[in-house]
């Protein structure tokens, strides 16, 4: 076996093992719990590292293992893959790192982090499928390593939370499963490739290749939370702050976005898409969702909640940016899985802090925070920010690209839509920065500071300042080579060739 | 044996057959249900010989008698087996029969396995 | 080891074992362990000759066919052979701790009887899967059915002896029509021999009415929808053990001889309209079982009625194969269904003892926060689980994947809504149990501590029944051997 397929199968098994060994820790072990989780997390970071490099220098990296007769369990990192698996590792260190924080002194730790890292291994593995049956094993292992994660807290509203999620996403899966099979049946059991793969059944198959678009796209929307799929996500907002902050950024929806991503551009082909005609309803199933989403949010005064529509709202801007043909509108898009996770992650912990530290959960309770927990809230406002879409900050990127490329394309329409929905992002987040910025505080927080001279635990703050600085960073540094948009570049000048 | 006398065989045992399992369905008594099955093995057990019969020549085919002899002994442990448990059944609930719904006192009994593991 | 060794160890391994732990009776666990170690040795060097060497055939004493006894064993036996020898190794495991453990006299009794009847048992299906005339067939499909019966009235409580009666006169009568079908076969073609039949079958109304009784009789046997009626009661009642072995091999029995009916012996009269039939009461049983699963008080039914719904995709297996067009496809996945279910059911059934043991009950309601005890046993169920829904990699995934794709290729598309609504069912039936796991308790009274031993082998069983997808390949060239047409 090469270096390189190694290096896949590392990259796996860094968190899958990592679980394994977790799940049987008695509940008192917390050193070697925390050491073996940042040690996994480690790991898995540098070996992700190594594959960016290979992959920029252009080394073919794939693995593959035949377990039913014809059909392959394939990994494979394309450009694509590298984005979404280095996104979903950077992200899970710290958030890792936030955990073992957040949860300390509380029940069923071992369980817990045994599913967190099941989770993520099967985020890395949905970005490093290389063919639709291996994608689906993942999905749907991400289905059930997230269930337990959801209800960690045991309580009847996480119960409820989490049978909901798992109707929608089981009901999803189980859609997916008969695409894929359907798809086999016609194409054979075939590998995700830039440009698509169903050049040769354009002309003899057009309504089922339709058809299964159509059935592609209800199966992972619910994943990506697509309105009128979006129901289990503001639910499953009963889970502990880290679990939303990975679910939001990082697997479910993330997961479900990338899936989309692969459909169009690397199983039909951005371009067959088109001529196909698919392209115009996915663009308004997005839109339609990325404003429902906005407007929900503005009249949520939970904080998660909020939060959780504004994911609904943010995430279709990356299928919005993959509805839309032209290079432009594919890096905004893609771009904005990488900006999304980052913003998102950074208000999801925050949140998390408030909640953990004073006890916050609505926005009507948020006055003052900011005097109260600067870097917290320093770090939540860049991250708010960003998602406006203020200039120099990483939202704003990708809203230039969208609208370039939407104009580009003839689709003026969806500049609307785009202008629409930040002013609504304004309006949902303007007040909350307003209340914790320049309201005074109530009297009822605790005075003293039980974290030594840190307005909170130093875990807890450690990981919404570094992703916020990636925030800062995505947004300023943006023409710079080592950014994300620089890669998704990379990938738009693949997809579209020549 | 001419033909007449085959189907005649023929339509005995498949009667016999018959018989047995009517009375199977019907029977709640377990001693009575327990010969029910022995009348319907009659009725296979004859049709058995009557196919034995039925080559051409004067020997009658030994296979179907080899079976026969088989199905009367698996026959006889079956006898002695249902017998037995039935005596169990009798012992255990006072009755001689099994008719009542399957969740009868469920609880108790629910009880007494946990015990058991 | 030549594969006549193979042969003789199998079927007499167990059965001398039987009489062994019989006369010895506090040597049980031993001899049985003894047993599981020949048989495992017997069945590896069988499957090795078979993917070598073909179909491998023993004539009992020199004596060949029609009159003298054949053994056989070609791809599909040998996968069955493996199956029981995986499932009755971790049976030998989980019941020599299960029965030790309350130290009344009543489980010694119990432990005294279960070791003879269960190698029995064992001896009885081994010789199933390895005959090759109907006649034999019946015969070890009394024995099979005499030894079950007994089992399941080893728990010795009123319910069990009840269930137990009822369970015994469905197998009698049952094994009756099918004895009745073997003697006009016989009339008719003048022999048993499987592939002797396969030959001279030609269809005519006196091969129908055989072939009606003796697939009536084992129908009810498999306990395929409408006939499933005496089976969860029976399998509920029995003791964990015996419930995983009627469960996961005792009704395959059944269904493998008529597999060996309709698509060897008699596979002239295997008509579309016939297989259509099987099918629907196949649909039938998928969407019964799992809505009666649905809706059951207690853990154990709730695992049997999902064992009268996953039945139900082995019958799809008969519309599915029959076609000349992903035929093979349907075969293998049908199979490799077959085993997934044992492995996940054997593994439910021991953790559902394993609870039984800890919580004191089985009701499904009052299990919150069992998980907080026995975390082993939980993870064990919800392995299993994942390979009943069918979610992948499981090789229940793996068999629903086939069966999927030969209902695709086939433009049956009908089966292909049933196999996803039942894995939807499923889902919901077993998250029924596993959301207990997660409920918080405020102050769950201390349970029972379970023996390793007991909670491991569960384990192994359910990641036996994920893991075994990921091989899926090698069932499906092994099943290639000697498959029923060419």
């Amino acid at each position: 076996m090469s270096i390189h397929a190694l290096t896949l199968l590392g990259i796996l098994f860094s968190s899958f093992l990592t679980g394994l060994v977790i799940f049987f820790l008695k509940e008192e072990s917390h050193r070697l719990r925390t050491w073996l989780n940042m040690l996994g997390a480690g790991l898995k970071l540098v070996l992700v590292a190594a594959l960016l490099w290979g992959v920029h220098e252009g080394k073919d990296y794939s693995w593959s293992f035949e377990f039913l007769p014809g059909l392959q369990l394939a990994l494979g990192a394309d450009a694509n893959s590298v984005l979404f698996v280095t996104l979903s590792t950077v992200l899970w260190f710290w958030t890792t790192l936030y955990a073992v924080g957040y949860l300390e002194d509380s029940p069923h730790r071992s369980r817990f982090f045994g599913f967190f890292s099941l989770c993520v291994t099967a985020t890395t593995g949905i970005a490093l499928s290389a063919n639709l049956i291996t994608f689906l094993i993942f999905y749907e292992l991400l289905t059930v390593s997230t269930y337990p994660l959801v209800v960690h807290r045991g309580t009847p509203d996480a119960l409820r939370g989490g049978r909901i999620y798992l109707t929608y996403t089981l009901i999803g899966g189980t859609v997916l499963l008969l695409a894929v099979a359907w798809f086999s049946r016609l194409a054979g059991p075939v590998a995700f490739k830039e440009r698509g793969v169903i050049e040769a059944l354009m002309a003899t198959h057009r309504g089922e290749l339709q058809l299964l678009f159509f059935l592609f796209v209800l199966g992972i929307g619910v994943k990506a939370a697509i309105v009128p799929l979006h129901g289990w996500l503001p639910k499953a907002m009963v889970a502990p702050a880290p679990v939303s902050s990975l679910l939001h950024a990082v697997a479910v929806v993330k997961a479900g976005a990338f899936g989309i991503v692969r459909i169009v551009y690397d199983l039909y082909g951005v371009e067959n898409a088109a001529k196909l005609g698919l392209l115009p309803p996915l663009a308004v199933a997005a839109s339609v969702t990325i404003i429902y989403g906005s407007v929900r949010a503005v009249f949520q005064d939970e904080l998660k909640k909020r939060l959780a529509y504004s994911t609904v709202s943010q995430v279709s801007y990356i299928v919005l940016g993959t509805a839309i043909l032209g290079p432009l509108a594919t890096i905004g898009g893609l771009v904005h899985l990488v900006h999304q996770g980052i913003m998102k992650i950074t208000l999801f912990f925050g949140a998390g802090n408030y909640a953990e530290t004073l006890g916050i959960h609505r926005v009507s309770e948020m006055n003052g925070v900011g005097r109260r927990m600067p870097l917290t809230t320093a770090a939540f406002t860049v991250a708010a920010l960003g998602m406006i879409g203020v200039p120099p900050l990483a939202g704003y990127v990708s809203k230039w690209y969208l609208k370039k490329g939407a104009i580009t394309a003839g689709d003026e329409w969806v500049a609307l839509v785009l202008a629409g929905s930040s002013l609504l992002n304004a309006a949902y987040f303007l007040p909350i920065l307003y209340r914790a910025w320049f309201l005074a505080p109530p009297k009822t927080w605790p005075r003293e500071h039980p974290f030594g001279k840190w307005e909170t635990h130093w875990m807890l703050l450690a990981a919404p300042l570094v992703t916020a600085a990636l925030v800062v960073w995505a947004g300023v540094f943006a023409e710079s080579s080592f950014s994300p948009l620089a890669w998704v570049k990379l990938i738009a000048a693949r997809e579209y060739g020549p | 044996m001419p033909d007449t006398d085959h189907r005649l065989y023929l339509v005995a045992g498949a009667a016999l057959f018959a018989i047995g399992f009517y009375s199977l369905v019907v029977q709640t008594h377990l001693l009575r249900r327990i010969m029910a099955l022995n009348v319907m093995g009659s009725g296979v057990f004859l049709v058995f010989l009557t196919l034995a019969d039925r080559t051409t020549g004067s020997v009658a085919d030994p296979v179907p008698h080899a079976m026969v002899l088989t199905g009367i002994v698996v026959a006889v442990c079956a006898t002695g087996l249902a017998l037995a448990l039935a005596d169990r059944v009798q012992a255990a609930t006072n009755k001689v029969d099994v008719d009542d719904g399957p969740d009868g006192s469920q609880d108790a009994t629910d009880a007494k396995e946990a015990r058991r593991g | 080891m030549t594969a006549s060794w193979s042969f003789a160890l199998l079927v007499l391994g167990p059965l001398m074992a039987a009489a062994l732990a019989f006369v010895f009776p506090r040597r049980g666990r031993g001899v049985a362990l003894a047993a599981a170690g020949i048989t495992a040795g017997a069945w590896v060097g069988l499957v090795r000759e078979v993917m070598a060497g073909g179909v491998q055939i023993q004539r009992v004493g020199g004596w060949s066919a029609p009159l003298g006894i054949d053994l056989r064993a070609d791809g599909l036996a040998v996968l069955m052979l493996m199956v029981t020898g995986l499932i009755s190794g971790a049976v030998t495991l989980y019941s020599g701790r299960y029965f030790r453990d309350a130290h009344d006299l009543e489980s010694a009794h119990r432990e005294r009887y279960f070791w003879p009847l269960f190698l029995f048992l064992w001896a009885a299906l081994n010789a199933l899967f390895l005959s090759a005339d109907i006649f034999n067939l019946y015969v070890t499909l009394e024995l099979l059915g005499f030894a079950a019966v007994a089992l399941v009235a080893l728990a010795g409580n009123r319910e069990a002896l009840k269930s137990a009666m009822r369970y015994l006169f469905v197998s009698l009568a049952a094994s009756l029509f099918y004895l009745l079908g073997v003697a006009l076969v016989y009339g008719q073609c003048a022999t048993v021999d499987l592939t002797l039949l396969a030959a001279k079958a030609q269809p005519g109304p006196t091969l129908w009415v055989a072939l009606a009784l003796m697939t009536g009789g084992l129908l009810a046997k498999a306990a395929l929808f409408p006939l499933h009626f005496w089976l969860p009661p029976a399998h509920a009642n029995a003791p964990a053990p015996v419930s995983a072995l009627l469960s996961a091999l005792v009704v395959k029995g059944a269904f493998y001889i008529l597999l060996r009916l309709w698509f060897e012996a008699f596979h002239s009269l295997n008509t579309p309209a016939v297989a259509q039939v099987f099918g629907g009461l196949g649909a039938a049983a998928i969407l019964w079982g799992s809505a009666n699963a649905l809706f059951q008080p207690r853990l154990k039914l709730l695992v049997a009625y999902s064992t009268v719904a996953q039945l139900g995709y082995l019958f799809l297996l008969f519309p599915l194969a029959a076609a000349r067009d992903g035929g093979f496809l349907a075969w293998s996945g049908g199979l490799i269904f077959l085993a997934a279910h044992a492995c996940a059911k054997t593994a439910m059934f021991l953790t559902a003892g394993n609870i039984l043991h800890a919580a004191g009950h089985d009701r499904i309601k009052d299990l919150g926060g069992i998980t907080h005890v026995p975390p082993i046993s939980t993870f064990a169920f919800g392995l299993a689980g994942l390979s009943l829904i069918g979610l992948p990699p499981s090789s229940g995934f793996a068999g629903k994947w086939l069966l999927l794709s030969a209902s695709l290729v086939q433009g049956q598309w009908w089966w292909v809504v049933v196999m996803l609504v039942g894995s939807l069912l499923a889902a919901a039936y077993v998250m029924r149990v596993l959301t207990r796991a997660f409920t918080r308790v405020p102050d769950a009274t201390a349970p029972h501590p379970i023996p390793p031993v007991m909670e491991w082998t569960a384990l192994a069983m359910a990641v036996l029944a994920v893991g075994f997808g990921l091989v899926a390949r090698w069932p499906a060239e092994l099943l290639r051997v000697g498959v029923p047409w060419p």
